[in-house]
């Protein structure tokens, strides 16, 4: 037989498919995991700095509470995020992390008394207080007011997915390792799951069930050089795409990372700066204070990408075979700090670079990192088109990071994302609407569907090379969809991708004629769904004539929100068009909690929304007036904790705020 | 500069899928390039040259633990390794113990997954978690102490260095005492030393081991594995009287 039924399939084993399995487990629903690699081997292993919540144990991070959390997420993703969901994330991000804690995390402790900690390139001694010795500590990251990226070294991906593996483990989550979705199955709106590959066979198997969910990370590698896996291409965007029902937002909205190794991509965390380190230019020179006298090296990621950048087109980059580059200077934290609190990051120096980052510098660029754009959802995860569809982590757009994510909220998004989107799939698991209604012939008709692909792909004769294609997709992101954007270069994006994509339906896998492990026919039919993604991201940076966040125009430099003050929907109705289509809905002012407003880096371009000043008067006299509790004041400005589901709404202590939670 | 080297990579090859597939060696010629690992050099192989090469690689950063191999015959991580470090003639095979996919794709998932689940290597806590409140305190060091040993990527380099794995398959290896090693350390986990005798205090556990250093020696993350295995050893000698 070759259809297995389960209630929930969750596709993806990273932080975020992981954590979805184990709460719809727990509420007593059964569950199939399919993932690529053994999910120990998911990306979200390669996480490095840290996770953000704001436990505010650490002396530095004093005063932090869900509200600085919000602000700095929101300010961060320069407006463009969905407020109620950055609410309910920052509320449940506390509870993540003591969760992971008690499931093993070794997540790294304040201690008591002195010590030395470098800030801003000095030495400063930070006492830290007696009642929070052994509480869970923080480092500084960029973009957020407060230290709130609580970390295990620099391992911790690793560290939280081994926990949360182990975890599915004791709760006997029933994984299908070396399994790749392929299609989702759906029918009348109605989504009931999905076909897959077996990698290693090649057999097509197909799961239905009641719910299914995406969790299968970003599109880094849409580019030629990312920091992300090799397994992170997008392919489940591409399914949900696929669909012609399902939508995308946001695809547009790419990080670049700034201090990412040269030539080879590999990252060094955000932990370097955040623990002090700088960065520096062919002569030696400490250049961010220049451009971003406030926040310098920790301004918010998207922002010290563009001014490393800039500088380099100043002719202050190092040149090299391989391109411009910049100095990461982490000579200064010592060696010892960097043996204990950056080992990663000293691994990597040693085995990719051949240098000793304690006595060397590393040369670093910007290179792409995060995809903000996903499925698009509602804050259910549930897709806004496709019932039963639903996705979570990197993979979709809930939309807690608008346009530029702060580093560390990533995986602490993951886990939050998974503790909640359980809860809303065994809530629809538990209604009469989620029975499964489909007949065994139209699930045969997908299996057979995609069968015939594969077969095409392999018996056809002299067709084009996927290899060939995927590297000039990837030179076309790279070149023309960067860090800096412009109308010119993005339409030539475009028409290329397009006459690619158009090219793609006739590849032939070359040389290689197994339907089983086959590297080469899995590389034919990822890359005509990358092209795809890739025409999501470079259309929609083409038609968004502005500059938020990350989507930095060249020809458009200021921030819209006349226009502007809305997310990108992308969607594919039929197999036969060459490009998206593209519809854009309006994020509202009136019911923000904090309107939009300034930034605060580089020189004020925003061109202002009518409704901006009249909510911030709204906001500023419900404020003015209250003498309530932050609590009380939140809830009228932007009430959300009924939308929580109640395991989640009570209130996070800490040693400043003590609550009895009712 | 000096000159180019030609790399003469040579591979084991074997399909199982594949019916009548007998293992052979099959030797590639690669351009060396400067900072190249065996990453890039086999990247380069399947698009240029053959493209069914199977293999692995995920994070491809030395983090994931994917691409393990025998190396000229050691157990080591492919995409960390630069071919500067090695001569100009290179053999590549899948590692040992574990499954075969094709070539140097290994199937160690089920492998670690069954280690897993027989040490049962998760926190054992019967108390209800309460993440409303503040988290139970731990002391610092303790707890860079639990995450050296919590840096284990389960490659599965020290089975393949392992001399004892050859002799007995059932043997837990330096990955499965180490993870006890972890946990026993771990406060949050309530298991008692008798509990822990009962999963490793035989021969396919801690007293098992020969001491043969294979695996420290391969460990790709350089965990103390000896020093923890014999640490283990004498705990476990202690409960056993
Ligand atoms: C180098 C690096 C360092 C980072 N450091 C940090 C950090 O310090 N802090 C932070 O907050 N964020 C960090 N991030 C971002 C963060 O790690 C990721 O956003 C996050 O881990 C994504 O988790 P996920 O569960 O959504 O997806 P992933 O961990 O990418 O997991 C995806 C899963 O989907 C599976 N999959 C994919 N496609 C299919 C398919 N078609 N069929 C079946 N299965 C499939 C894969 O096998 C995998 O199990 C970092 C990212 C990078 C690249």
């Amino acid at each position: 037989m070759r259809i297995t039924y389960t209630d929930v399939l969750i596709i993806g084993g990273g932080l975020a498919g992981l954590r979805t399995a184990t709460g719809v487990k727990e509420r007593g629903f059964d569950t199939i995991l399919l993932t690529l690699v053994p999910p120990k081997r998911s990306h979200s292993a390669a996480a490095q700095g840290g996770m953000q919540a704001s436990l505010a144990n650490s002396v530095m991070g004093e005063g932090d509470n869900e509200d600085v959390h919000f602000e700095d997420t929101v300010k961060g993703s320069d407006w463009g995020a969905d407020q109620e969901v950055v609410r309910m994330f920052v509320n449940t991000a506390p509870k993540a992390i003591r969760e992971l804690a008690a499931w093993g995390v070794p997540w790294n402790r304040v201690k008591r008394g002195n010590r030395q900690a470098i800030i801003n390139a000095k030495s400063v001694t930070l006492t830290e207080k007696d009642e929070a010795h052994g509480l869970i500590t923080a480092r500084d990251f960029g973009g957020t007011k407060k230290w709130r990226t609580c970390y295990t070294s620099d391992g911790t991906g690793h560290a939280m997915l081994y926990a949360m593996d182990n975890k599915a483990h004791e709760d006997k989550i029933e994984i299908r390792e070396r399994r790749e979705a392929i299609a989702l199955i759906h029918e009348n709106g109605r989504c009931y799951g999905a076909v897959s590959r077996n990698l290693m066979t090649g057999e097509l198997h197909a799961y239905i069930a009641k719910a299914t969910c995406i969790a299968t990370g970003g599109y880094g590698r849409i580019y030629s050089v990312t920091t992300n896996a090799t397994i992170c291409q997008g392919i489940g965007q591409a399914l949900a795409l696929e669909t012609g029902v399902a939508t995308l937002g946001n695809m547009e909205a790419i990080q670049f990372h700034p201090t990412a190794i040269v030539p080879v991509g590999i990252l060094t965390t955000e932990g370097c700066r955040g623990d002090g380190g700088v960065l520096r230019d062919v002569d030696g020179y400490r250049f961010m204070p220049e451009y971003e006298p406030e926040k310098k090296e920790l301004a918010s990621r998207d922002v010290v990408s563009r001014r490393m950048t800039e500088h380099m087109r100043k002719g202050k980059g190092v040149k090299s075979r391989y391109g411009d580059h910049l100095w990461l200077d982490i000579t200064l934290l010592g060696r010892e700090h960097i043996e204990k609190n950056l080992r990663e990051v000293k691994d990597i120096c040693e085995n990719f670079l051949g240098i000793d980052p304690a006595k060397e510098w590393i040369p670093v660029r910007p290179t792409q990192h995060y995809s903000m754009g996903g499925i698009r959802t509602k804050y259910t995860g549930e897709s806004q088109t496709l019932k039963g569809l639903y996705s979570c982590g990197e993979a979709a757009c809930w939309d807690l990071h608008g346009f530029n994510r702060l580093g560390g909220n990533s995986v602490s998004e993951t886990v939050v994302s998974g503790m909640l989107v359980a809860e809303y799939i065994a809530d629809f698991c538990e209604k009469e609407e989620s029975n499964i209604d489909i007949s065994t012939k139209t699930i045969e008709k997908f299996i057979n569907q995609e069968q015939e692909k594969l077969e095409k792909l392999i018996h056809k004769d002299g067709g084009e090379d996927a290899f060939e294609i995927r590297e000039a997709m990837e030179k076309i992101m790279m070149d023309k969809v960067g860090i800096f954007r412009n109308g010119k270069d993005l339409q030539e994006a475009v028409n290329q991708l397009e006459e690619l994509l158009k090219r793609s339906k006739n590849i032939t896998v070359h040389r290689s004629q197994s339907l089983a492990a086959n590297p080469a026919l899995v590389n034919a039919y990822r890359t005509q769904k990358m092209l795809k993604v890739a025409l999501c991201v470079a259309y929609g940076a083409l038609l968004r004539t502005e500059s938020r966040g990350a989507h930095a125009r060249e020809d458009y430099k200021e921030r819209n929100d006349e226009k502007w003050l809305n997310r990108t929907i992308t969607s594919w109705r039929s197999e036969e068009q060459t490009l998206p289509d593209v519809e854009y809905e309006e994020i509202d002012i009136k019911s923000m909690e904090l309107p939009p407003g300034f930034r605060g880096y580089g020189k004020n371009l925003n061109i202002v929304h009518k409704d901006s000043e009249i909510r911030q008067k709204e906001v500023d006299e419900i404020r003015a007036k209250s003498s309530d509790n932050r609590f009380k004041i939140q809830e009228k400005l932007m009430p959300f904790r009924d939308k929580l589901p109640k395991k989640y709404r009570g209130k996070n202590e800490r040693l400043s705020e003590r609550f009895n939670n009712e | 500069m000096s000159k180019e080297r030609v790399l003469k990579i040579s591979i084991l090859r074997y399909d199982p899928h594949v019916k009548g597939d007998k293992p052979r060696m099959e030797t590639f010629e690669v351009t060396e390039a400067p900072g190249m690992t065996l990453y890039i050099a086999l990247n380069d192989i399947r698009k240029h040259i053959d493209s069914s090469l199977k293999f692995d690689f995920v994070c491809r950063a030395g983090i994931c633990g994917s691409c393990s191999m025998l190396i000229n015959g050691k157990p080591a991580l492919a995409c960390s390794t630069l071919t500067a470090k090695l001569g100009e003639e290179i053999t590549l095979a899948p590692l040992p113990t574990f499954e075969l996919i094709g070539d140097l794709s290994i199937y160690t998932g089920n492998w670690m997954r069954g280690l897993n689940e027989r040490l049962s290597t998760w926190i054992h806590n019967e108390e209800k978690i309460d993440t409303d409140t503040l988290e139970e305190k731990m002391e610092p060091e303790l707890a860079e102490e639990i995450y050296e040993l919590d840096r284990c990527i389960e490659c599965g380099c020290c089975v393949a260095g392992c001399g004892t794995m050859q002799m007995n398959d059932n043997f837990l290896g330096a990955v499965g005492l180490n993870k006890i090693a972890r946990y026993q350390l771990d406060p949050r986990d309530k298991r008692s030393d008798e509990d822990y005798y009962e999963l490793v205090g035989d021969e396919d556990g801690v007293f098992g081991c020969m001491t043969l250093l294979g695996c420290e020696d391969v460990c790709p993350k350089n965990l103390p594995l000896q020093s923890k295995i014999a640490y283990l050893r004498r705990q476990m000698v202690k409960i056993g009287k």
